[in-house]
């Protein structure tokens, strides 16, 4: 219900034009206005607070809509900052974004390496043990990347940005950044799903339609299979009945979902030909993301790392017992 | 036209059958033969027959079948678990395997009252061992192009022709066996029919094919002349296309597909936790264990359209395919991952059960429909052809 709302919104307001112009450094005002003049940033705050008290679960198909719009500003992220925030502390306007991590120079400085959105952000959520932090981004120094149509910054504070915090299980902020690009990821490899499967039966070459090919049929069914991964995957890390992505489960999700997306990238581009990589043609709206998303918050290369290290302290002879824990 | 990618939603075992799973571990905390890796690593081809009676005493074998011939009136869910415990246990289930899985619940479905009151009480109770005669020397992939036939007599049909691959021939006791009752190979599936095949009859040979493991569960089946009674049809005569396809999505749609080298995980993780060299391969782990989650969930999301009355073919396909490809990268990456110091010291149960599971990893890919075949069927689904 909520998510065909809002694809209505995207449909109409997130435009690919949208989405260049506000990469090209254009404002996201128009855009971010209508998402939350509809309420779109109190999806899973109480009842009380006005809010439409969606769980977990039924917030996924939200963020499987916003992966597939190509979102260009942080509005998964702001949804769920405000949910951390509530009860804790006084929510601030604007945007609110997550810091994958956060580290303190021996200058005193914090660093915030890589944060998506990190150039327009008006805050950033950042965890430092059980501690949650809440840094202003008009005070930050941002250094973009520097990649074409990339809105992910490292920020920097000189300021003693402890005066704002408030406790947080440690891995809360991280678990729910990995399940958020996780979700975003799964609807993203969906709709680059959607276009290959179109275009292969569009485009003609040697008299018929090459999603006829046996050879380009067959990449698309291996296309088919990691995007049907993917999509249940970042599904389990949003279960109904907690506040949170559960940490194992999110981190299953990051890591899968991170690794199908290099491969859907590609079939994605490989059938496509080169007309994928022009920037007039929208699948590199999406492809872009795949990479820059699959690098949020830690690649398969950190979250395998961290399922293995969870499974060898589980204690459980047996893989499938482990995994079942996983999925419960 | 993606509607596929939308039954991919995340589905859960209920309650009871995670209670069943209790009784399954319970059952095999007695009743596994206590064998050394390798040899639990061909749990798919071990064959006891002692085993599958302890499990029929239990009413485990034909388990979705209905109370009436003997089964236990269990869905797909109960079934998802005891294969699931089974495999990872490394139970040898060859003799009723395909039984259960397959001629069982093709019997129920196709046969008459005779043929089903008949046979199942027989498969319920682990007395008849059933084989699967569907592919012929040359035919392969092209399934269509059998020319194994039957033709009609006075008191029924006389069979000739072979089978090959055929899983445990010589110590079962019933094929059910598609041929061409009518019209040639050039016909295709026109023409095809399933029979029953009693392998003690007259004019049945059956010749044993040794693999690359030193194994013979495979073998070869000659038809001579095999005189079968009128009863011996199952179904319709030139149906028998249609109820192939039918039982091939009983064979794909289970959990089979993902725990053929799951013992070999299993055993790789323990050795590395004994000799404390685990970290140095932690993302490995992890890697596997995250494939593993998500795979399962697609496989209980497949199981619980099963339940739910659906035909889910294509999904089960899908499935399949991806299933294999995790269960072949196990052997894969284990082989190279205890030879990357040559002066390490490999347990000697690893090194058997890895080089076991990397010689036959390959059929994974083409037992129940060859990858080829799959993501043809994929396509189809998503209607490219």
């Amino acid at each position: 219900m909520f998510a065909e709302a809002i694809e209505e919104i995207l449909k109409d307001q997130c435009t690919p034009a949208v989405v260049r112009a506000i990469e090209a450094g254009g404002s996201p005002a128009v855009l971010w206005n209508a998402i939350s003049d509809a309420g779109f940033l109190e999806l899973l705050a109480s009842e009380n607070d006005g809010g439409a008290a969606l769980s977990l679960a039924e917030l996924f198909p939200v963020l499987i809509a916003l992966g597939g719009y190509a979102i260009p500003v942080p509005l998964a992220q702001s949804v769920a900052a405000r949910a951390l925030l509530a009860d804790r502390m006084t929510i601030p306007e604007g945007m609110l974004t997550f810091a994958p991590g956060l580290r303190r120079l021996n200058d005193g400085r914090l660093v915030c390496p890589v944060v998506p959105f990190g150039t327009i952000a008006d805050h950033v959520l950042a965890q430092d043990e059980g501690r949650l932090l809440l840094l202003p981004g008009a005070s930050a120094t941002r250094t973009a990347t520097g990649v074409h149509g990339s809105m992910v910054a490292t920020m920097s504070w000189q300021i003693d940005a402890d005066s704002i915090h408030t406790d947080l299980a440690a891995g809360t902020l991280s678990a729910f950044g990995a399940a958020l690009h996780a979700a975003l990821l799964a609807g993203a490899m969906r709709r680059v799903f959607d276009m290959t499967l179109q275009y292969a039966n569009d485009r003609s070459q040697f008299g018929k339609s090459i999603g006829k090919f046996q050879a380009i049929q067959h990449q698309i069914s291996v296309m088919a299979e990691h995007v049907a991964a993917s999509l249940i995957a970042a599904e389990a890390a949003f279960p109904a009945g907690v506040p949170t992505p559960p940490p194992l489960a999110s981190a299953i999700a990051k890591a899968r979902t991170s690794e199908a997306a290099v491969l859907v990238a590609s079939i994605s581009h490989a059938v496509h030909g080169a007309i994928g990589v022009t920037e007039e043609y929208d699948l590199q709206l999406l492809t872009r993301r795949l990479h820059e998303w699959r690098i949020a918050h830690g690649s398969e290369a950190h979250w395998n790392q961290i399922v293995g290290r969870s499974l060898l302290q589980s204690g459980q002879d047996r893989i499938v017992d482990f995994v079942r824990s996983a999925s419960v | 036209m993606t509607a596929l990618l939308n039954h991919f939603r995340l589905a859960s075992l209920p309650p009871e059958a995670e209670a069943f799973r209790e009784e399954v571990k319970d059952f095999l905390a007695s009743h596994m033969p206590d064998s050394p890796p390798d040899v639990r690593a061909r749990s798919w081809m071990g064959f006891s027959a002692e085993f599958s009676r302890a499990m029929a005493e239990r009413g485990w074998v034909g388990m979705t079948l209905p109370q009436e011939y003997g089964g236990a009136s269990l869905n797909a869910f109960s079934r998802f678990v005891l294969v699931e415990e089974l495999l990872v246990a490394g139970a040898p289930v060859s003799a009723h395997w395909i039984a259960d899985r397959q001629s069982g619940p093709l019997i129920l479905k196709y046969g008459t009252d005779a043929q089903r009151r008949f046979y199942l009480p027989k498969i319920c109770a682990a007395q008849a061992f059933f084989c699967i005669g569907m592919s012929e020397p040359n035919s392969g992939s092209d399934l269509a192009s059998v020319g194994t036939r039957a033709t009609r007599t006075d008191k029924g049909w006389r069979l000739s022709g072979r089978k090959i691959w055929t899983t445990n021939a010589p110590r079962c006791q019933y094929m059910i066996a598609l041929v061409r009752t009518s019209g040639k190979p050039e016909d295709r599936q026109r023409g095809l029919s399933q029979f029953i095949v009693d392998l003690s009859l007259p004019g049945v040979t059956i010749r044993p094919i040794r693999d690359l493991a030193g194994d013979a569960h495979f073998s070869e089946v000659f038809f001579d002349d095999v005189e079968l009674a009128d009863d011996a049809l199952i179904g319709q005569e030139g149906g028998g296309w249609e109820q192939v396809t039918a039982e091939l999505a009983f064979e794909r749609s289970g959990p089979e597909r993902l725990y053929s080298s799951i013992m070999l995980l299993d055993h790789w993780i323990d050795c590395l936790r004994r000799s404390g060299d685990a970290e140095a391969h932690v993302a490995v782990i992890g890697r596997f264990a995250t494939h593993l989650a998500t795979l399962r969930n697609m496989s209980v999301t497949v199981t619980s359209q099963l339940v739910q009355g659906a035909s889910p073919v294509v999904e089960a396909a899908l499935v399949k395919d991806i299933g294999t490809e995790f269960e072949q990268s196990i052997p894969a990456v284990i082989e190279a991952a205890i030879a990357a110091d040559p002066l390490a010291v490999v347990d000697a149960d690893l090194y058997r059960t890895v080089a076991y599971v990397s010689q036959v990893a390959p059929t994974y890919s083409l037992r129940g429909g060859t990858r080829e075949i799959l993501r043809g069927m994929i396509a189809r689904g998503l209607g490219l052809r």
